[in-house]
């Protein structure tokens, strides 16, 4: 008991870092307008493969360099930040919503609820993912909305499948019977007992969906399935950069570190809320 | 008859049995409890014992009607409850409490121990709510600050108390009580015996308690039925089966009971 608390008392940093990278994150998506140096759009074909700031023959006013056709690397990942986000946030929150739903129904409530939500997880799940959502791109045509629509669709049944399970391990703990003793209702038993003990879980799979989401919209950007070829992405970035990497790394590699370090704060923002906010393991 | 809590006839129960369910159509059904018929009397404390698997729990859950019987009959206070929807029942349901074997399974984790004793009270509309949590608090004999801690942070004895407290809180006409000093240690076992029956005594508690051993039973009940296999076999005073046990099964439990001073044996 003590040792578990002496190790639970650590993510604390854990915790401080991804959240830190997170607000960061946030801040640079919500002030991309004002904060970027430059227009995120604007070529400069005098100005291509500019270096960054430390490197011999840098022009001070592009601080993480230039691409091949002069656009500001740094405007363009702040840019970039904000469809990433609003994509995960969006993408995230609906998956979530609907997968941990009909999770918690299947795993409460049983009988032909269950029956029917878990068969229908089992098909849903035997479409191979990325076949799927390049159809369903194809189906629905590019843009942010497809994209949000195309990682709901596939990823809901990741929610419905762990929730599931922990609803129906959850229910047979007799804190439920315990409920229906007092004359609590099955509705209001799957809400005030149930959701509590299942919360940490959601929230957990929430931040690592977004992280998930992150990164399905960078491969859709990367394969060109994303937006329009011209708006900063990071996806499209890292397809950029990728062509020229021995001319001009920096074009690859910092929206690469970008995408990097925000899916791994998603998913470990997760774990550090889950340690630091749960009763039962603080 | 208004001195009699349960009226029971002919109490029959099965569940579905699973294992041997064909692919298509119903499972079989296995029968788990085979005509009960018993009474409890207001005020006493009514010993269930059985061998494991015999039913008490199944009996027990019936009689709060958390499981729904076959056939045969249940009246609680004159009222019959066997067939009960679970609308109809919710008013009924403050009337009959349950204490939990195992507290770290029916206490939910993520809840202040203030917040599991009053969310019964809120539910079913009792005013004065803090008072009662407290007054429930100093009944099991818990301190009060132990109302904002959660029940990971108590101790086996303590929790089971919380257990006790939640089900008293709401003042119900019958408690049962299903198997619930198995989990813990002796010491806590005698001590949280000790405040069951003061319980009993300062609130005119009738219980119905529910173990495997005949030792607990003894020192607690009034009155015991022994159950076999789904069958009541035995159902006496506690002092006449004591003395006179008239069913096999009855004197092979008497007889795994260990002796009082085993000492005596070797010497
Ligand atoms: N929900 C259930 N579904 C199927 N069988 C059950 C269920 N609950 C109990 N049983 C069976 O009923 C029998 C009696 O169980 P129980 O009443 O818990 O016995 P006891 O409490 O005396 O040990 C056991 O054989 C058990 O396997
Ligand atoms: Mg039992």
């Amino acid at each position: 008991m003590r040792d578990t608390r002496a190790h639970s008392r650590k993510p604390g940093l854990r915790l401080w870092l991804s959240g830190g990278w997170i607000t960061i994150l946030v801040l640079a998506a919500l002030l991309a307008p004002w904060i970027s140096p430059h227009d995120p759009l604007a070529q400069d074909l005098f100005a291509g493969r500019m270096p960054p700031f430390w490197q011999a023959g840098a022009d001070p006013n592009y601080w993480l360099g230039t691409d091949s056709l002069g656009r500001d690397v740094l405007s363009r990942i702040l840019h970039g930040a904000r469809l990433a986000l609003t994509v995960a946030l969006i993408a995230g929150v609906l998956t979530c919503l609907i997968g941990a739903i009909l999770g918690l129904i299947a795993g409460y409530y049983g009988g032909w609820a269950d029956l029917v939500i878990s068969r229908l997880v089992d098909i849903w799940m035997a479409f191979p993912p990325v076949l799927f959502a390049i159809l369903l791109i194809a189906v629905l045509g590019t843009g942010m909305t497809s994209i949000i629509i195309a990682i709901v669709v596939i990823d809901w049944t990741r929610f419905a499948r762990v929730i599931r399970a922990e609803a129906m391990s959850q229910s047979k703990m007799d804190y439920v019977a315990s409920a229906q003793v007092v004359g609590r209702s099955r509705f209001g038993t799957a809400l005030t007992e149930i959701l509590p003990n299942v919360l940490p879980t959601i929230v957990a799979l929430l931040t690592l969906e977004m992280g998930i989401a992150v990164i399905v919209e960078a491969i859709l950007s990367f394969v060109n399935l994303s937006i329009s070829t011209d708006a900063p992405t990071w996806g499209g970035m890292i397809a950029e950069g990728r062509t020229s990497v021995h001319q001009a790394w920096w074009v690859l590699v910092f929206p690469l570190v970008a995408l990097f370090f925000t899916v791994l704060s998603f998913s470990q923002l997760g774990e550090g809320l889950k340690d630091h906010f749960d009763p039962v393991l603080r | 008859m208004s001195d009699v809590i349960y009226d029971v006839k002919d109490l029959r129960l099965s569940f579905p049995d699973m294992s041997r369910k064909p692919i298509l159509g119903p499972a079989p059904r296995i029968e788990i409890l085979k005509g009960l018929t018993f009474q409890i009397p207001k005020g006493e404390v009514l010993g269930i014992v059985g061998g494991s698997g015999s039913g008490k729990s199944t009996l027990g859950r019936a009689l709060i009607r958390l499981i729904e019987p076959d056939s045969g009959q249940i009246d609680f206070e004159g009222t019959d409850i066997t067939h009960m929807g679970e609308e109809d029942l919710r008013p009924l349901r403050r009337r009959f409490q349950m204490i939990f074997q195992d507290p770290l399974s029916s206490l939910n984790p993520r809840r202040r121990v203030g917040g599991i004793i009053a969310g019964p009270l809120r539910l079913q509309g009792l005013e004065g709510i803090d008072a009662r949590v407290k007054e429930a608090l100093d009944m099991v004999g818990l301190p009060r600050a132990f109302a904002s801690r959660y029940p990971h942070e108590l101790s086996g004895g303590q929790r089971q108390r919380v257990g006790i407290a939640r089900a008293i809180a709401l003042r119900p006409d019958f408690i049962l009580a299903d198997e619930i000093v198995s989990g813990l240690d002796v010491s806590s076992q005698a001590q949280v015996l000790n405040l069951l029956e003061d319980l009993v005594r300062e609130l005119g508690l009738t219980l119905a308690f529910i173990s495997h051993d005949l030792s607990v039973i003894r020192r607690l009940c009034s009155r015991i039925l022994v159950l076999y296999q789904g069958e009541i076999v035995e159902n006496a005073a506690t002092a006449d089966l004591f003395a006179t046990p008239t069913a096999p099964y009855t004197q092979e439990l008497l007889s795994a009971i260990p002796l009082p001073d085993p000492d005596q044996v070797w010497v």
